[in-house]
């Protein structure tokens, strides 16, 4: 009976709050913000020296065509282009938004994820703001 | 035995290795520019002899309703055009096959859900950009598909990027015909 018992305090009740703990995680996740915020922020963001909002969102519709995207959604008003891409079976999904930083300069952001994971290393990013910096022949600054 | 078990283990380790390797290289590479990019925008691309974008915007919506396209996205000021459709997947000879599989896996004594497998539905979405060339005199149209395939129980089967030249000389063709209809208002 004893032994009964110790089993079921040693085993069934983590078990019990293991699962219960399983069961509450994903809601959770809606408003996850990453310890590394900041960082984040500055790996997915670039400055440029220009103020053609319209010219900088065209070119990245282009980048995102030249790197298979798919684009889904535009609007010039709020400089967001949003974009799918199919790599294997899984789906990547990115978000460019691109806004004024002052007179002379624009702010591009990029977030992307691929599956059910954010992209968070700094790499990916770099080889997209490489491949604008191309197509809008201006060179991409990372911000402070 | 000990080595065997010993090698065993090793390639497990190995493999799973390798495995986790692949997913980080997917992830890391998410983003590069693929060897391939220049030769696809060729093959995504045509260039029209006209200066005025919003009629080429307007032949483009016109050639994707031609198509049975439902517009999803329009916006004129940047050049984009987004739609998609729905079509019949199945494919008669996968289908059959699908059957003949169950089909015998009953008569073994077991149960197969081949049939539910097979492809039935495909949502297809388009997306065509126009802009100007670099000497500002000529409006170029880059389309791109991709298309997700459901089987008969709803599930994702599939997910592809068309690729396929012929598809994208045949929207062009179409296109180019829709083009010269709207220059001269027919």
């Amino acid at each position: 009976m004893k032994f009964l018992k110790n089993r079921i305090i040693n085993f069934i009740f983590p078990m019990v709050i293991f699962i219960s703990g399983c069961a509450t995680t994903p809601v959770e996740h809606i408003l996850d913000l990453s310890a590394n915020q900041l960082k984040l922020r500055s790996i997915q963001t670039r400055s440029f020296d220009t103020s053609d909002k319209e010219r900088m969102m065209r070119s990245v519709i282009a980048t995102l065509q030249d790197l298979e995207f798919v684009v889904n959604k535009a609007d010039d008003e709020l400089g967001i282009v949003t974009g799918t891409k199919f790599v294997g079976n899984q789906v990547l999904k990115i978000t460019v938004i691109v806004r004024p930083k002052n007179d002379k300069q624009l702010l591009v952001r990029a977030n992307a994820q691929l599956g059910i994971k954010s992209l968070d290393a700094p790499e990916p990013y770099q080889d997209f703001f490489d491949a604008l910096s191309k197509a809008v022949f201006l060179t991409a600054q990372n911000i402070d | 035995m000990r080595i065997k078990s010993l090698s065993l283990g090793t390639v497990l380790i190995l493999f799973c290795l390798s495995l986790t390797g692949c997913v980080t290289t997917a992830r890391i590479n998410a983003l590069k520019l693929s060897p391939d990019s220049l030769k696809n925008r060729e093959v995504e691309s045509r260039q029209f002899d006209t200066k005025d974008e919003l009629q080429v915007l307007l032949a483009t919506a016109n050639v994707l309703q031609d198509m049975g396209f439902t517009l999803t996205e329009i916006e004129k000021d940047l050049g984009v055009i987004v739609g998609s459709k729905e079509r019949d997947a199945t494919v008669p000879g996968q289908v059959a096959m699908a059957a003949f599989a169950d089909i015998l896996c009953a008569a073994a004594g077991t149960s197969s859900n081949a049939l539910a497998m097979t492809d039935a539905v495909q949502s297809i979405l388009v997306s065509c950009v126009t802009r100007r060339n670099l000497e500002g005199n000529k409006i170029v149209v880059r389309v791109t598909f991709q298309r997700v395939i459901f089987n008969q129980m709803q599930q994702v089967s599939r997910l592809e990027t068309i690729n396929d030249p012929k598809i994208y000389q045949g929207f062009f063709e179409k296109l180019s015909k829709s083009i010269f209809l709207e220059a001269n208002k027919i």
